[in-house]
Parts: structure tokens; C-alpha cells; sequence
């Protein structure tokens, strides 16, 4: 490791600094982020994240679009924890109705929610195998994610955007085999997750690529604004879930996730641990899904009052918040997401400059990052 | 001589982690059964998808060559990205000799569609629903463009 004011002076021209492209189309940058990196040797010096080969406008498309249409856009963000964004946005037009929803609605919204966790946490630990050169993993994790994967078939009609809120509640009922389902998905998932720890956590190569790289401080966490597992790594209990709960977090029993070692298998190890917790939560619910309606009665056309409003979730990388300006009509004024992506890839550069360029893959997997949340 | 004793005892130590992972890979290897994979084009057949499966919209019609819609219009002001239009044409209502309007064409793009299923819970008559069909791929872009109701159909006795 070289200290930061050498750093510094490394960002300036350098005869022997030799600049790098990472990406966009680059396979451990998991989808279309371009990286150029300065590099001395083998030292990565600076990094300078290129946005904006997948921007969508979907803060505009969300303007033109009515507040029963806009949710569908929000799953393709980040798509791999579509259901929390759909409830982050359906969440903020309640708020404006000043609607209550009903109970089974939020019991069954809080278990689709851990599902798309564990989904999400399967993908990015097969992926993060495969980044540091094992392949098994990859096709353990996605065998465990595709029970997942077909319970929201059977439930909601299709399997990664699912669409499966709407303003007052969900579109459908639970599936009548949606309980036997996940009880079949829990006693397996459970029977296999020692074999995640089997195949990764305990070799030795992956220690050595992950113990003690990219350290991030407390203090930069919290500069950066980075939110949920990147956080939890490095300490800062920042898990929405717990601080302000919603749709009914705060009847259920779970603790949050914190390591202090700041490092990547900190990273590594939050993720893993919150996916026992999910289970816990799954658990706990799975058989006391209240009886009644799934859906609040609502007007045809939402028209939402004059004012601001606010609502945040925790999905599987962070913090999402939704901030909606109503001007009295049928459409938004203006939305903005808080994407929890966008502010942990700000962290990058303070995790990476000054490893090595074999480090920077190690710690891209370990940000856990997903490219259409940074653009929108 | 210690650290000679610390390398060995690493490499066996890495040797041992090693072999912990290869040992679950060999297991699935000498146990196939246990593999989730599906072979999709050879398993169309037996292929079977839950009930609510977003395909792509289809009218479902009668064997009078009747359907439900009536042409009110709320799939589409529902869809987010203009994949419905419906047009109208004036047809003459055989008992009480008055012109009535009704749906000529129920124009479907499918190219535009995001399945999010939008339409569906807002149609108030149940005229159109998701089928199963998922090969959507076709050489020409214009076969994507589809005209749900059949010709010569007519709206259903009874739907208002």
C-alpha cells in the first residue's frame, strides 16, 4: 500500500503512468460501466468511473407517466431487487393518498421482498465466484435461485420484473401453492447453504484475494453516503429495515448484520449472514399470513395532493429513497431516486487506488453493483 | 527450519481447502439427478408454465366468434407505453335499429409490450388475458404488430 498524498501526486501526468480502460463491455464489471484507471506497475492510481451507456431517463419517463404507470419503470433499475423499488414507489403514492393498506398485503409484500433478497444475494455470490475464478459456485448459486425464481412465476406472472405492486397493495393474491412452495425452497436452501461456506468462504485463494483488500473506514462510508451490505462492512448500522421500518418490519424479529474489518470478506460476510436472516424473517411469516383483502380500495384516476413526499426502503444493495413532487394532476412533477448503487460506486476510487489491478475485480464483485441503478 | 515448517504446512492447508470445494464439484458430477438444468428446446413438450404467465395479451372468442370487449378504452389509457390502440367503426343494433358504436380493430404491438400486466387488471369485462405463448422471435418487425379481434367478430350478448 502507498499513502494518499503519493497518491495524489500520481493523479497528475506521470511519465511511466499508463491509462486503462475497463469496460464497458467488460465481463466483471457486470454490465456497461467503463472504468478508465491510471495505473503505475501494476498499482491502480486513479480511477475515474464513465456513466451513461445505459441512461434510460426514467426520472423523465416518470414525469409523462401516470402514478398507476410509473411503478412498472422503477423494476428496471435495479433489476435484481425489482420488487423493492416497485415498493418503494407504490410506498410513496400511499403516502400521498394518505392510504392504509391492508395487513395481508404488507405481510406478503415484506415476504417477496426477502425472497427477491435471497435471490439477489444467490446471484451476486455466484457471480463473485466466477469473477475470482471459480466456476462452481456460479451454478450452485443459480440452482438455488431458480426455486426462487419459480415461486414468482407461479405468484406474480413472470420472474425478475415483477410488477407485483400497485398502489393499496398487490395486483394478485398469493398463489395457493405459494406457502407448500416456500417451505420446500427454505428446507433446501438451508440444506445447502453450508455448502456455500464449503465452496468459498473457507478457501484458501479466496481468502487471500478478499482478506485485507479494500479497506473503506467508517468515516468514508459515511462521506460517501454508501448504504446497506458496503456499509454494514464496515460497520455503520444504517439498515432502513431497523432505523425506519415499513409495511410492517417492526412486528418482525430479526438483528441487523455489522462487521467492523471494513475489508472485502467483511463485504462478503454481511451478505452471507443477511441471507440467514432473510430466511429468519421468511420463517417467521410464512405461516401467519393474515386473512383478508390483498388490495385497498382506490379511485380509478390517483390524483395525489399538492406537496412533497418521501419514502425509502432497504433493497439487497442499500438505501433506495423515492422523492415525489405532486403538483396537484394526475402525474408527477418531478421524481428522483436515491439509488443505493450510484453512491457505493462513488466509493470505488477509495477502496481501489492504491491496490492492485488483480484487486480492483475482487473489489468491483464485492460492491455488489448493478449498472442500471447508477444510470436510471 | 520454522519457516520452512509454516510453508509446507500452508500448502497442505491449501491443498485441504482445495480438495473441500473439488469434492462437493465431483459429487454433483457422479450425481446428475441432482442438477436442476432444463434442456428448453428439447423439453418443449413437457414444458409447463404457472397459470399466471405474461405471454403476450390475447382476446380470448367464443365459438359464435363473440368477445367481450366493448371498447371502453381502459387498457389503454392503463398501458404505459401506447401498446394498445383500439379503433372504432358504427355498426347498426339489429333490435333497436339505432347506431351504436363499437371496436373495428383491437391493434396489439407487441415490439412495445413490457408485460406488466397493467391492461389486464384494468380491463373491467375480462376481454383480454396473458396467454403462454414466449417465442416471440419473427424475421419481419411487422408481424409484431397484431389485430386481436378475428374478423367478422362481434361483442358478446349481455356485455355492457
Amino acid at each position: 500500500m502507498i499513502d494518499k498524498e503519493e497518491i495524489e501526486d500520481l493523479t497528475q501526468a506521470h511519465e511511466e503512468d499508463f491509462i486503462l480502460n475497463v469496460g464497458p463491455q467488460h465481463p466483471s464489471t457486470h454490465g456497461v460501466l467503463r472504468l478508465k484507471i491510471k495505473l503505475q506497475g501494476e498499482t491502480v492510481t486513479h480511477i475515474e468511473p464513465h456513466l451513461g451507456y445505459i441512461h434510460r431517463s426514467i426520472e423523465k419517463m416518470c414525469e409523462a407517466s401516470s402514478y398507476r404507470n410509473f411503478i412498472y419503470l422503477t423494476s428496471r433499475m435495479d433489476y435484481l431487487s425489482a420488487h423493492m423499488n416497485n415498493q418503494a414507489c407504490a410506498m410513496v403514492v400511499e403516502k400521498g393518498l394518505q392510504l392504509e393498506i391492508p395487513k395481508r398485503a404488507k405481510v406478503i409484500r415484506i415476504l417477496m421482498s426477502e425472497l427477491t433478497r435471497l435471490a439477489s444475494h444467490q446471484l451476486w455470490w455466484a457471480c463473485t465466484g466466477l469473477d475470482l475464478g471459480a466456476t462452481t459456485p456460479f451454478f450452485v448459486g443459480f440452482r438455488d435461485r431458480e426455486v426462487i425464481l419459480d415461486i414468482f412465476d407461479e405468484t406474480c406472472g413472470s420472474r425478475l420484473t415483477m410488477d407485483y405492486n400497485v398502489p393499496g397493495g398487490i395486483m394478485f393474491d398469493i398463489h395457493p401453492n405459494f406457502q407448500k412452495n416456500v417451505h420446500a425452497f427454505l428446507k433446501g436452501f438451508k440444506k445447502n447453504l453450508p455448502e456455500y461456506h464449503q465452496l468459498l468462504t473457507g478457501n484458501v485463494i479466496f481468502q487471500n484475494r478478499t482478506k485485507g483488500v479494500g479497506y473503506l473506514s467508517p468515516e468514508d462510508t459515511i462521506s460517501f453516503g454508501c448504504s446497506g451490505p458496503t456499509a454494514r462492512g464496515s460497520g455503520v448500522s444504517c439498515d432502513i429495515r431497523k432505523w425506519q421500518p415499513y409495511d410492517g418490519y417492526e412486528d418482525v424479529q430479526f438483528n441487523e448484520v455489522l462487521e467492523t474489518a471494513g475489508d472485502c470478506y467483511a463485504r462478503y460476510l454481511v451478505r452471507m449472514r443477511e441471507m440467514e436472516e432473510s430466511v429468519k424473517i421468511i420463517e417467521q411469516l410464512i405461516d401467519n399470513i393474515p386473512e383478508g383483502d390483498f388490495q385497498a380500495k382506490t379511485k380509478a384516476v390517483l390524483k395525489l395532493p399538492k406537496g412533497e413526499f418521501y419514502s425509502r426502503v432497504e433493497t439487497a444493495r442499500g438505501e433506495l429513497g423515492v422523492y415525489l413532487v405532486s403538483d396537484g394532476t394526475s402525474k408527477p412533477y418531478r421524481m428522483k431516486f436515491r439509488s443505493p448503487n450510484f453512491s457505493n460506486l462513488s466509493a470505488l476510487r477509495e477502496i481501489a487506488v492504491g491496490g492492485k489491478i488483480g484487486d480492483l475485480v475482487a473489489n468491483m464483485a464485492m460492491l455488489d453493483l448493478v449498472i442500471p441503478d447508477i444510470d436510471r | 527450519m520454522k519457516f520452512l515448517i509454516e510453508y509446507i504446512g500452508t500448502i497442505f492447508k491449501s491443498l485441504g481447502s482445495l480438495w473441500n470445494g473439488m469434492r462437493l464439484t465431483l459429487y454433483y458430477f457422479f450425481h446428475p439427478k441432482e442438477i436442476h438444468t432444463q434442456q428448453y428446446p428439447d423439453n418443449r413438450d413437457t414444458l409447463t408454465l404457472g397459470e399466471r404467465f405474461r405471454g403476450e395479451v390475447v382476446m380470448p372468442h367464443d365459438e359464435n366468434n363473440e368477445h367481450k370487449c366493448t371498447g371502453c378504452t381502459s387498457c389503454e389509457l392503463a398501458c404505459p407505453n401506447g401498446t394498445i390502440k383500439i379503433l372504432y367503426k358504427n355498426v347498426v343494433d339489429e333490435t333497436t335499429g339505432k347506431k351504436k358504436k363499437a371496436i373495428d380493430e383491437f391493434v396489439y404491438h407487441l415490439g412495445m409490450c413490457t408485460f406488466c400486466n397493467l391492461c389486464i387488471i384494468a380491463c373491467p369485462t375480462d376481454a383480454i388475458k396473458m396467454s403462454h405463448d414466449f417465442e416471440h422471435s419473427t424475421f419481419d418487425r411487422k408481424s409484431l404488430t397484431k389485430i386481436l379481434n378475428k374478423p367478422g367478430s362481434k361483442l358478446m350478448k349481455g356485455v355492457e
